[in-house]
């Protein structure tokens, strides 16, 4: 680990080292440049952070638990394991800590509609939830692949009063959506604010999302420091585009003794064409309004990512991720989708809890890595989300293998 | 003077906007998107827009993004649109040709190789849609070091404070996106585009053309009253998607571009 190469970011230009930036159409710079300055406005303004304070407590029910899983620790042999209960938030994951920051910002800033993009679906839910909470109206893009397999929270959104759009262009996953999401913006530039839900696109989205989500690492501090009397030894979180993950890490980055583990989506190997590890099988480029890792061909045609968690299936990667994989503060790794579906049976009778299939990658991870370290190794795992939505894929894999075997 | 200064230069004289196409590269197939290019001068056209595919092309609408696909699917690639505008230049050495696509293929190509071979190839401009002057550093300033020009895009939203900015490097023409949306989207009003040009004009010296939800040769005489170029693309595009073959897809963006420039050069007599 080489903390000392580690500077935190991103600069006035919104880079970290040479990732991120703001490579957007012209339509959209002035409402970039504006977004980026009301945001500072509002990190400064007490009334903002307090009405922030608010709803992280009584609306997200923060502060969540720091869970000690004693099974899963004893079940490995090694590392003392705990989830950050993100999972146990309205909504069931972490999205909805970036959404309320966001709707709050829309309201000051005037903004009459919402839109997002959506993968999974829970930064979709976490959206329509907070658009319902504000009265705004909201559409939400989402890739008709994605539409498929993640009906529950489709539906869930309509309830609470969201359009969907379903996206047919490319693979109809989240980087369609997103392309369809930015297309909506660019035409309704005056009265629409773009909810982005991860830690990507144009600056100041990076940072701004990383905000909102770094309550999960200030938590875990507290907590830990509360229970064991110290820092944890190490962070394990899942890295799609990475929200849950730099929610997580921001407040430890500093702390040389916390090693880092993101865990990137493998699908059926980094060495096959099917995964979603921009960093682990990536090389840099520009998408979606920011330089970072991503999955392309040698003319630089983006190709298309694959992973069992839809959340997860997305060629690209937050800039602050590839930064700080080029300076090795954060170790990246990845797991495979059977992997992940191991650590999703094991999470599930060990501890009673349903984790996503997103969170099941962190989760493979510290089973893999914990029983090779000592008893009083602290390892703290991102709990991102739960996994109600993912019971038909789930499934569908489990009759395939019955099928199978 | 470049091909762009020296094309507008001779509008100019002869009192009226020029045509500026737009096609995308290798749509919907190499060889009849070169017989397009080769044909689109003698149809009328007299400044080409050249779009390079990407898989990605977040600022343009559904023609553009199926002209995209069609492009790339028959195996277009960066290379492969260098090597169009190359063959272009044995017969033509005339009409300027601006590439206009997404930064992320040149980014992988590399940017010092790209703007080598573009200036060889015989490309006078660039239009980056996601390369806003924040990162003129990038390519902005390599390619005009090496004489090609840089287009700006400027939009309904590029206000008085920013446009200056906007403005300060471009060279060639500034391109009046006149609708803030997606290519293809509705157009705008007579009164908006006079007011725009207007305003630009207050701000730079360069010639202005204008592009957006134009399709018909008489919008095309609307906006040849007040601006120095009117750009036309999805219209265009939209007769490659419809055609039953490759011979029907090149008539019939030549006949399209043939009816624009008509009503182009009648439109201020």
């Amino acid at each position: 680990m080489s903390q000392s190469q580690y500077r935190p970011g991103p600069d006035a230009n919104g880079l970290f080292g040479s990732f991120g930036g703001r490579y957007v159409a012209e339509t959209l710079m002035p409402l970039v440049l504006d977004l980026a300055r009301e945001y500072e406005a509002a990190k400064a303004d007490p009334q903002f952070l307090e009405e922030l304070a608010y709803f992280q407590r009584d609306y997200i029910g923060r502060p969540n638990p720091l869970y000690f899983a004693e099974r899963l620790t004893e079940h490995c042999g090694g590392a003392k394991i705990f989830f950050k209960r993100e999972e146990l938030n309205h909504t069931g994951a972490h999205k909805v800590n970036n959404c309320i920051g966001q709707v709050l910002l829309a309201r000051r800033m005037g903004k009459k509609r919402l839109i997002a993009e959506t993968g999974a679906g829970m930064h979709g839910v976490a959206t329509a939830t907070v658009a319902a909470r504000f009265g705004l109206p909201c559409v939400i893009y989402m890739g008709a692949t994605d539409i498929e397999r993640q009906q529950a929270n489709v539906f869930r959104m309509k309830l609470l009063g969201a359009e969907i759009v379903p996206v047919t262009a490319g693979t109809g996953t989240l980087k369609d959506a997103m392309n369809e999401a930015l297309r909506d913006w660019v035409t309704n530039v005056e009265d629409t604010f773009y909810l982005i839900g991860t830690v990507a696109g144009p600056h100041p989205y990076p940072a701004m999302v990383r905000d909102f989500q770094s309550i999960i690492g200030k938590e875990t501090r507290a907590q830990l420091q509360e229970k064991e009397g110290r820092l944890p030894d190490s962070l394990v979180a899942c890295v799609g585009g990475g929200s849950n993950a730099m929610g997580l890490f921001h407040e430890f980055l500093q702390e040389p003794s916390v090693q880092i583990i993101g865990v990137e989506a493998g699908g059926h190997g980094v060495h096959t064409d099917k995964h979603a590890a921009s960093l682990n099988g990536g090389v840099p480029g520009v998408l979606h309004g920011n330089r970072t890792y991503l999955l392309q061909d040698n003319d630089g045609q983006i190709t298309d990512a694959h992973s069992i968690s839809a959340g997860l299936d997305y060629p690209g990667i937050g800039p602050e991720h590839a930064y700080l994989h080029e300076v090795k503060r954060v170790e990246y790794v990845s797991i495979t989708d059977d992997e992940a579906l191991d650590a999703f049976h094991a999470t599930c009778r060990l501890e009673g809890i349903i984790p996503a299939l997103e969170s099941s990658h962190a989760l493979a991870e510290a089973i893999k890595r914990a029983p090779n370290l000592p008893k009083d190794h602290l390892m703290v795992i991102c709990l991102s989300g739960r996994g109600d939505k993912d019971m038909q894929t789930v499934m569908n894999h489990m009759a395939a293998q019955e099928k199978q075997a | 003077m470049s091909r762009l200064e020296t094309r507008f230069a001779e509008l100019k004289a002869e009192g009226r906007a020029a045509l500026v196409t737009f096609v995308t590269a290798g749509d919907p197939g190499y060889d009849a998107s070169l017989r397009v290019l080769k044909g689109l001068p003698a149809a009328g056209a007299d400044v080409i827009e050249l779009g390079m595919p990407f898989t990605d092309p977040m600022a343009d609408g559904v023609a553009i993004q199926l002209a995209t696909l069609r492009a790339l699917e028959a195996g277009q690639t960066l290379a492969k649109t260098l090597q169009m505008v190359r063959e272009f230049r044995v017969e033509n050495q005339a009409t300027p040709i601006v590439l206009m696509g997404y930064y992320n293929p040149i980014h992988r190509f590399g940017v010092d190789k790209f703007v080598a071979e573009a200036k060889q190839a015989g490309v006078d401009g660039l239009i980056i849609v996601d390369l806003p002057p924040e990162h003129d550093a990038e390519l902005a300033t390599p390619a005009q070091a090496a004489g090609i020009d840089f287009i700006r895009l400027t939009t309904p939203t590029t206000d008085d404070a920013r446009l200056p900015r906007v403005l300060e490097r471009s060279t060639g023409f500034v391109y009046y996106v006149s609708v803030a949306g997606v290519t293809g989207a509705g157009s705008a009003t007579t009164e908006h585009v006079t007011e725009a040009v207007a305003r630009l004009r207050r701000h730079t010296d360069l010639p202005v053309s204008v592009g957006f939800g134009i399709r018909t040769p008489e919008q095309a005489a609307a906006i040849a009253r007040l601006a120095d170029g009117v750009v036309v693309g999805s219209a265009l595009v939209d007769k490659i998607a419809h055609a039953k073959d490759a011979d029907q897809a090149v008539n019939d963006v030549l006949s399209l571009c043939s009816a624009l420039a008509e009503g182009v050069r009648a439109a201020r007599k």
